[in-house]
């Protein structure tokens, strides 16, 4: 009887209905991106191979030579390892931090495992060095910021203090930079013509709404693929804007429009307007159509009235608009993919690339991770705004 | 300034609009290159798709994957909406921003944790790895349009149903379902063009036998850009239209 009554309970039967969703995108949405996320930030390298060290080497206060029991630990685990190529992926992680572990380690291996009880200071003096167990010690956690700090071209040096990486190591952070800037000019491309297109579209009613609306709708049903498609046709060197231009004879040769970032910026444009636009009409559509005329009458110039009036009310869609646009930008792989150049990648085909290309999932995860937080708060702030109940004054 | 706003209009109506059109005739050429003019008319592109296998097969996972995203999506979507709406459910806010959130997620970020995921699990470079990876980014859609057709819902006619005796399912069943039905089918619709256009996710979790079409065209534009993607191109536009206009008949009809 409490049973069924419970059932019943509205609130309950609600839970029963979003349940199959929330359970399908906690294993399918939330559990991937927690993989992406500990992924970046997870070494288990040196810890899985070197488990009873990694444990004991902890509280380890980095003075003198470390205590018999971590010693014992080392040897324990260099006998039970089995597996030689994880055993060479540990000597090249700490031959990296303290140069003079590939000989040191080679040496070791062999002599422990003939004599699993013998001195490790016998085999080698090095080992009576603090500095090479404190190698140990710094790679032995789980854990690492090592790859978040690489997305950013950082490091850690041999003091274990953050600094720049060497120049021309690494251009992720140049790629990260290209992606703002990117996408801050297509954000701004947007908002110059959308603006006003926005504006206008606000302005006029029946068929001339429906037509400036539809042009913005239309182009959001069809296919991104096919869009960018049209875009190579348009843009390449016998392209129609090259046909036409040297069939009037205002250009001898073809100019280059695709594969470069004119190509990508005008693609993007166009593929995201309509993000800007919506946002932007929504707003103006309940704003007064009587506001600006008012204005006029008060003795405003149009463009006083334009500045002091419309832009304010339109400020809210405007913000809108240009996050929508913004953190659109920023995540977007196909179309920078097939009308940039080498030079135009997004951070989304370095991400790519590190996974699909050379499968080095740490470093996808953490640049994911970094283009995954940058795209969130954009998020929140985007989500606060459109909740915010301005409009109930 | 009335000329200078309708000429601005227009440009970026033709600026909107105008790429759409050119890929349209490309379709028909019988050149082996996507540039006008156009030599002659000819359907050679449309037979390719159909005999050259690859293109052949591309089109029929696309179908498959699509149709079984749009069943999952839509189902999981619609209950979800439906419990939306109730009043006495706590934290409805940031449970609907957490279906949302699949918009919002790049898609490149996705797809790496899905990838590793789903080799962890066994289930990468399947149908299934594919159907699930779809059917996360479609489903907001279905939640977005089923719930903007619940809230045109009267709660009173429920009511009334409820009130004369029809048991919860039949109310469901005869009342509030007829009267979602338009925003449960463009749900329906938005995925199934969702799956169909579905690159990115697909790169990655997608083997070789589950090559899509929007994979198989995102490949050829990269690699020598023929006249077969136009042909594509001219089939998922007017699939779009003509299911855009049956949907609007649908509406009609019962308006």
């Amino acid at each position: 009887m409490t049973a069924s009554s419970r059932f019943r309970s509205p609130g309950v039967r609600a839970l029963i209905l979003i349940a199959p969703l929330l359970v399908f995108l906690g294993l399918f949405f939330v559990w991937p991106l927690v993989t992406v996320i500990s992924q970046a930030v997870s070494d288990p390298a040196v810890s899985r191979v070197l488990p009873q060290t990694a444990a004991a080497i902890d509280d380890w206060d980095g003075e003198g030579v470390p205590a018999p029991e971590i010693q014992a630990a080392f040897r324990a685990d260099i006998v039970a390892n089995t597996d030689e190529q994880a055993m060479g992926d540990v000597t090249r992680r700490l031959n990296s931090s303290k140069s003079g572990f590939r000989s040191l380690m080679g040496k070791t291996v062999s002599a422990v495992r003939e004599t699993p009880d013998i001195d490790l200071a016998e085999v080698d003096k090095r080992w009576a060095d603090p500095v090479f167990w404190k190698a140990i010690q710094d790679n032995a956690s789980p854990y690492t910021d090592a790859f978040l700090l690489a997305s950013l071209d950082m490091e850690r040096d041999s003091s274990g203090s953050v600094a720049a990486m060497k120049e021309g190591t690494s251009a992720n952070f140049t790629i990260l930079m290209r992606t703002l800037w990117t996408s801050a000019l297509v954000t701004l491309c947007c908002l110059v013509i959308g603006l006003p297109y926005a504006m206008i579209a606000a302005s006029v009613s029946g068929w001339k709404r429906a037509v400036l609306l539809g042009a913005v709708l239309l182009p959001l049903w069809t296919s991104l693929l096919v869009r960018t498609a049209a875009w190579m046709i348009i843009l390449q060197d016998n392209g129609i804007i090259n046909q036409s231009l040297m069939g009037i004879g205002v250009i001898s040769e073809p100019l280059v429009l695709i594969y470069n970032r004119f190509g990508v910026v005008l693609a993007m444009t166009h593929v995201l307007l309509p993000f800007m636009v919506l946002p932007i009409y929504s707003v103006l559509i309940t704003v007064p159509g009587n506001l600006m005329s008012a204005a006029a009458s008060l003795g405003a110039h149009p463009v006083r009235a334009f500045l002091r009036v419309l832009l304010p009310l339109s400020l809210r869609g405007v913000i809108s608009g240009a996050l929508l646009v913004f953190m659109a930008s920023i995540g977007y792989y196909i179309t920078p993919a097939l009308l940039g150049g080498a030079a135009d990648q997004m951070i989304s085909s370095v991400i790519a690339d590190y996974s699909i290309k050379s499968a080095n999932w740490s470093m996808a995860a953490a640049i994911g991770l970094i283009l995954l937080v940058l795209t969130l708060a954009l998020y929140a702030v985007y989500n606060r705004l459109s909740r915010d109940p301005v409009q109930a004054r | 300034m009335k000329y200078a706003k309708a000429i601005y209009a227009s440009l970026i109506v033709f600026f909107l609009i105008a790429p759409l059109l050119v890929i349209l005739p490309l379709a028909f050429t019988s050149s082996a290159f996507l540039t006008y003019p156009i030599p002659s008319f000819s359907t050679r592109w449309f037979e390719e798709l159909v005999v050259n296998s690859v293109w052949s097969r591309a089109i029929l996972n696309s179908l498959i994957i699509a149709t079984a995203t749009t069943a999952l999506a839509t189902v999981l979507g619609t209950l979800a909406a439906l419990g939306l709406r109730s009043q006495d459910l706590g934290m409805k806010s940031q449970i609907r921003t957490m279906f949302l959130l699949p918009m919002v997620v790049p898609a490149v970020v996705l797809g790496v944790g899905m990838q590793s995921l789903f080799v962890r699990l066994g289930i990468n470079s399947s149908y299934w790895s594919v159907i699930i990876a779809h059917t996360v980014v479609a489903m907001p859609f279905v939640v977005i349009s089923v719930s903007g057709a619940l809230t045109g819902i009267d709660r009173r006619v429920e009511r009334a149903a409820l009130s004369l005796g029809a048991p919860p399912w039949k109310v469901f069943s005869l009342v509030t379902l007829p009267l979602a039905m338009p925003g449960v089918l463009s749900g329906a619709a938005l995925a199934f063009a969702t799956s169909l256009d579905e690159v990115v996710l697909t790169l990655f979790v997608a083997g070789p036998n589950q090559r899509t079409l929007a994979r198989q065209m995102f490949s050829t534009l990269r690699e020598n850009i023929s006249p077969a993607i136009a042909a594509a191109a001219f089939i998922i536009i007017v699939g779009t239209v003509l299911i855009a206009l049956a949907l609007m008949l649908a509406r009609r009809r019962r308006g």
